[in-house]
């Protein structure tokens, strides 16, 4: 149980920490930039993120393993799984249509293009060339969303200070946003070291 | 052989059940949206150029469902879109003349004195900052196109470093007048045909000095008219579009030919 646990610990710090996707993998960094303009909406994006993601982990598991390695058809993940994504963000778009609609006006374009974002597909296809299992590729995809979650609110709450801080007219914007990005990868680095002795 | 058809087949099944879900989850989800929302984005211009003060056409649309907005708030859906609108909501159409921007300046390259050669980023208001722009004149168009690269109807271009406007295309959303840094550029009625092209207000032998269609406010124009149209203010000919009558006495007197009468020559090609 003991190890079992600290196992699971393990993996979820990897997931969230080490190897946090916009940090160390580089994936999902439209969004990134896009809507880390505020906490408040970077969290809902991050939020719905999270549900698509895991959501995917599983479809997109129950796809490959029960219906396309059985029909030896292995090359069409990259197809089934944007098809599996595409309608799942559909679903989060109708939902969140009816639950919040300040929410869904918020997210805007951002919401459908869940669908493209690498990220999303980026976890589905991880989740093969490891050979996770099931429950691994569930913990993967939501692990892996929250560490997205994580980098777009710690993003965000550093670009509403850059709004009230002093910065040179060049580097206004985008410039001092990619730089901002450029030094959390360099942090997030340092992650690391967390476990190798 | 078989493969293909398996492939096929997966993707057909996959598709039909998700179509299938999220068919159902659309009843389920359905939203109640006013269909009069969608009427009346339909009627608008579609370039989202947010003259109305709305986020976008859909906000606009929205607005004027809920009331907050009068249906002849899109610019570039003009009177025959304002007139479709209020047909759909059912209330009156106020009409309004279509606005029009127009270049408030002739100083072209060679005009308007030059006071030294501008070979930096290519933008209005970055010549502006330097020393003042590269014209001498400090109301003159700069004529590095900040309002062509603003205009989403591709109805500006530069001809002679001076902003053209193609009135036929503009729309009269004003983001050209709102993104000039000289304040060049004025929206007018588009049957306004009459209009002062300069804006100098410096002294006449100041404004001379500049440039050779510069206003210099000596008033013939004000004397030639017989509507009591034209004013003098700041040393600069005013023309209230109220009472002018478009009859262009004022454009033959004018010594220095700057203004122009769009009816009776092609626009941008007024006399030198």
């Amino acid at each position: 149980m003991n190890t079992n646990s600290t196992g699971f610990l393990l993996f979820m710090v990897n997931c969230v920490l080490t190897n946090n996707f916009i940090f160390s993998k580089f994936l999902g960094c439209c969004p990134f930039l896009g809507v880390s303009g505020k906490v408040e909406t970077a969290a809902s994006m991050g939020l719905a993120v999270t549900f698509v993601m895991t959501i995917a982990s599983l479809f997109t598991y129950m796809v490959n393993a029960w219906v396309l390695i059985p029909l030896q058809l292995p090359f069409m993940q990259t197809i089934a799984f944007i098809l599996v994504i595409a309608a799942l963000v559909q679903f989060v778009e109708m939902f969140l249509k009816k639950a919040s609609p300040s929410l869904y006006g918020a997210l805007g374009i951002y919401l459908p293009l869940i669908t493209t974002n690498c990220a999303v597909l980026g976890v589905a296809t991880l989740n093969v060339t490891q050979q996770l299992d099931l429950i691994h590729s569930v913990m993967n995809g939501a692990f892996s969303a929250l560490g997205f979650l994580l980098a777009i609110v710690l993003m965000a709450g550093v670009r509403e200070r850059l709004e009230s801080s002093k910065i040179p007219a060049c580097m206004k914007g985008f410039p001092i946003s990619l730089v901002t990005a450029g030094l959390m990868a360099m942090a997030f680095l340092g992650f690391n070291g967390l476990f190798s002795r | 052989m078989t493969t293909i058809l398996y492939a096929g087949a997966v993707l057909g099944v996959l598709g039909i059940v998700f179509g299938l879900v999220l068919n159902f989850a659309g009843k389920k989800f359905h939203v109640e949206v006013d269909e009069r929302i969608e009427k009346v984005r339909a009627c608008l211009g579609g370039a989202n150029c947010g003259a109305c003060g709305y986020p976008g056409c859909d906000g606009f649309a929205e607005a004027v469902v809920r009331g907050d907005a009068k249906p002849n708030g899109c610019a570039p859906a003009g009177e025959k879109g304002a007139a479709e609108i209020a047909r759909i909501m059912g209330v009156e159409a106020q009409s309004t003349e279509r606005l029009v921007a127009r270049v408030l300046c002739q100083g072209r390259d060679g005009i308007a004195i030059s006071r030294y050669n501008y070979d930096g980023y290519r933008s209005c208001i970055v010549a502006a900052g330097i020393a003042g722009g590269p014209k001498s004149c400090r109301f003159a168009c700069i004529g590095l196109g900040d309002c062509m690269d603003h205009c989403a109807f591709g109805a500006i271009s530069m001809v002679g470093g001076l902003a053209h406007i193609d009135e036929k295309k503009c729309a009269g959303c004003g983001a050209c007048a709102e993104n000039c840094p000289r304040g060049a550029i004025r929206m007018l009625p588009v049957s306004q045909s009459v209009v002062v092209r300069c804006r100098n207000r410096d002294t006449a032998r100041e404004a001379r000095a500049v440039c050779m269609n510069a206003c210099i406010g000596c008033g013939r124009c004000k004397r030639e008219c017989t509507y009591d149209a034209i004013t003098i203010q700041d040393g600069c000919a005013h023309i209230d579009p109220a009472k002018c009558t478009r009859c262009g006495a004022c454009e033959k007197v004018c010594p220095c030919r700057c203004i122009t009468n769009a009816s009776a020559q092609p626009e941008g090609q007024a006399a030198v």
